[in-house]
């Protein structure tokens, strides 16, 4: 009996040795290196997985982190600057500040501007919307309002302004990811520098309609006029297609194009309030919207 | 027994009102709108320039590439601008506009209502058809020259002639089948020799009595063609399911019916091919029903292409305030229009009036997992399953699944007692998924 025993525990020690010499071996010859530094930058990234970086998820924005020799070119949206040079902390590299971006809606279709000539009762979904007609307005480059890109945004910044119908973005949590963009089946959101002191100009219209039939379908429709490229001093205005635009790393934010356009198609927003007297002293002033 | 097809299908209620309204002819109007774009395809090539005179059935825009169609002009007249104007849709398309001057049509064209059998034989009759520029009238306007052309390799066995109508409401094919029943026949024999085969059916169904005799008496006199009664079931008159009703062959997944040897025109198209060939008429008006419960008198109009939605609707009695939806083309498949200025094309059937007990959606609710839709989609498809792949943008899954076989019938959206949209959803995951594939070529 003590035999049987003492045979099994020996057979069982046997084959767990040989067993684990071949684990061993095994081990060793397939393993797969791995550079410890992926976990450590993945440990720094903000694990929103949200792909603003254009990598599927931190983990492989990490890897790519590891991999590059430069990693200036490559950049977090979520996490900001801070992230970054913690990234460049890790592994050792400078990092180069980059601008903060934030996401604009290039439409100021609100219920009021914009008249509904129609109700849309479908599914509530611009890509379905878009696929299907023009939309509620004769607007057909205006913004739905269903709401695509409330459900893209991952960071909770952006809402439904009941009032006007038109998609907010949160300032303080938007971090430009891009997710809203790729999501707007009418292209209308765009990352735009996010501007010193959160200061932007932007023409809030995309109607590439002829003057006519855009100011028809909306109140404050650009026109295509370019009476604002023929104002700005830093030629940051072009015109195309009906519709003007401007470009903001040439924008200086001098607010010229928002005094002279006809339809106040151009948005600025977080600047002071204007003065009548030009030489009144405005630093003083701040804006908190 | 009568025959129909077996997977899935649903009753809508049929309210045929305009069916004993014989077909009248609309008055001309002042002007038509004539869009290049009428038909699944490359948009025409526009031929004419603003102050051009044009007569009726002079070619305006011509065939651009082999999947595109003729466009001849409806009116005698003036091209007043080639501008962008509103479709179906509401978003702008280029479309020729005609100022109409009087009635002069172009000599080729035999306008007597004689009835004629017979025609040059030596001419191609598919090269006569994409000249005439007839598409399939039955709504989905697919090139008809390019259906008669039969791939290389396959056999076209049989001619199916599509006079199902099973749209709700709609009457314009069941009085064209009960006025122009020997036009029809000659049409279908044209097309049997085109196609060279020796059996041509029609299919209707037996909610037409009338038609069904007219069309079994008059087919005697006509070699190969028989008629067949079918069981009254939407959406029968979906190329597929009418295969399958009537030779139950099954056109395998993401293939043609030219696959099984069917090849299906619809009543209309075979009526618009006798015009084309033996009277040498292209494919400038079509027959379009004007109907809905509000109006005085709903009407089956001959229409010329290009006249605005809202003359038929004065000739029927004009709109009143209950009316909240009007739809071009049927109530199950057809589009709400958000403007009355659009123009007749040549896929335009039918103008439905819905009231406001009838047009408007009911509230959505959660699915039941009652799985009503899954039973009724003649597709064997899962809509309520293809729904949700669409709402989460799950496109791969949703190819998978066949969401690229779904035939738009909008079954599963009329028989869901939760009211979702299913077919909303079906459709953007079909768009979406059939642009992933082009992209993968």
């Amino acid at each position: 009996m003590s035999q049987i025993v003492l045979l099994s525990i020996i057979t069982l020690c046997a084959i767990g040795v040989i067993a684990a010499v071949m684990l061993y071996y095994a081990a060793k010859k397939f393993q797969v290196y791995e550079d410890p530094r992926i976990d450590e930058v993945e440990a720094v990234l903000p694990s929103a997985n949200c792909g603003g970086c254009g990598y599927p998820g931190c983990r492989g924005f990490a890897e790519a982190l590891v991999k590059a020799d430069d990693i200036s070119e490559l950049n977090c949206p979520a996490g900001g600057a801070s992230v970054m040079s913690a990234v460049a902390k890790v592994l050792g590299q400078e990092v180069k500040a980059t601008e903060p971006m934030i996401a604009v809606l290039r439409c100021n279709g609100t219920l009021e501007h914009r008249r509904r000539t129609s109700t849309f009762q479908g599914a509530k979904n611009c890509a379905i919307g878009q696929s299907v007609y023009i939309g509620e307005t004769d607007c057909a480059y205006g913004c739905f309002g269903y709401g695509d890109c409330v459900d893209a945004c991952k960071f909770g910044a952006m809402h439904i302004d009941q009032t006007t119908g038109l998609p907010v973005i949160d300032e303080d949590n938007c971090v430009a990811c891009g997710a809203c963009v790729k999501a707007c089946p009418r292209n209308i959101i765009e990352l735009r520098k996010k501007g010193p002191k959160s200061r932007r100009i932007y023409v809030s219209c995309v109607n590439c309609d002829k003057g006519a039939i855009a100011k028809k379908a909306c109140a404050v429709a650009c026109i295509g006029c370019g009476k604002c490229a023929k104002e700005c001093p830093h030629e940051a205005i072009t015109i195309q297609n009906n519709v003007a635009y401007i470009d903001f790393n040439k924008c200086k934010l001098c607010r010229k194009c928002v005094e002279v356009c006809p339809t106040n198609a151009i948005t600025e927003l977080n600047f002071p309030p204007r003065k009548e007297n030009k030489n009144a002293e405005t630093s003083g002033v701040t804006n908190e919207n | 027994m009568l025959k129909t097809f077996k997977m899935g299908g649903v009753h809508p209620p049929e309210n045929k009102i305009s069916a004993n309204s014989p077909i009248e002819v609309l008055p001309l109007p002042k002007t038509v709108t004539i869009p290049i774009s009428q038909h699944i395809g490359v948009p025409s090539q526009v031929l004419v320039q603003k102050n051009d005179k044009v007569k009726v059935g002079t070619l305006i825009a011509k065939q651009n590439g082999f999947v595109s169609a003729n466009i001849h002009s409806s009116v005698s007249g003036t091209v007043q601008k080639i501008e962008e104007v509103f479709d179906t849709s509401g978003y702008r398309r280029m479309a020729i506009t005609i100022a109409v001057e009087g009635d002069e049509w172009e000599e080729s064209i035999d306008r007597s209502t004689d009835l004629k059998k017979d025609y040059d034989t030596s001419i191609d009759i598919i090269q006569k058809i994409a000249e005439a520029g007839i598409v399939g009238l039955g709504g989905a306007t697919f090139p008809a020259h390019v259906k008669l052309t039969v791939p290389q390799g396959k056999k076209a066995e049989i001619l199916i002639i599509n006079g199902v109508e099973c749209e709700p409401y709609l009457t314009s094919d069941h009085r064209l089948m009960l006025e122009r029943d020997n036009e029809i026949m000659i049409g279908t024999s044209i097309l049997m020799k085109a196609l060279n085969v020796s059996e041509a059916a029609i299919g209707i169904e037996n909610n037409k009595l009338d038609a069904i005799k007219k069309l079994t008496e008059t087919a005697k006199n006509y070699q190969g063609i028989k008629v067949v009664p079918l069981k009254v079931k939407y959406p029968q008159g979906a190329e597929k399911q009418l295969i399958k009703a009537i030779t139950n062959r099954e056109v395998p997944s993401g293939k043609l019916p030219i696959e099984v040897g069917a090849v299906v025109q619809n009543i209309g198209t075979a009526f618009a091919v006798y015009e084309a060939v033996i009277k040498n008429k292209p494919l400038i008006e079509r027959v379009v029903t004007v109907t809905g419960k509000s109006l005085e008198k709903p009407s089956n109009l001959l229409v010329r292409i290009g006249t605005p939605v809202q003359k038929l609707l004065d000739y029927a009695g004009g709109i009143d305030e209950n009316a909240t939806k009007v739809i071009s083309g049927g109530p199950m498949m057809g589009k709400a229009i958000s403007n009355l200025d659009i123009p007749v094309t040549k896929g335009t059937s039918g103008i439905v009036v819905l009231s406001k007990k009838e047009g408007y959606r009911k509230e959505q609710n959660n699915c039941i997992r009652c799985a009503r839709c899954v039973s009724v989609c003649p597709m064997g498809l899962e809509p309520y399953l293809l729904m949700a792949y669409s709402e989460r943008q799950m496109w791969s899954e949703a190819e998978k699944d066949k969401v690229m076989d779904c035939i738009e019938c909008g079954s599963c959206s009329f028989t869901c007692p939760s009211n979702r949209p299913l077919l909303d959803y079906v459709r953007l995951g079909k768009s979406t998924v059939g642009k992933i594939i082009r992209n993968r070529k």
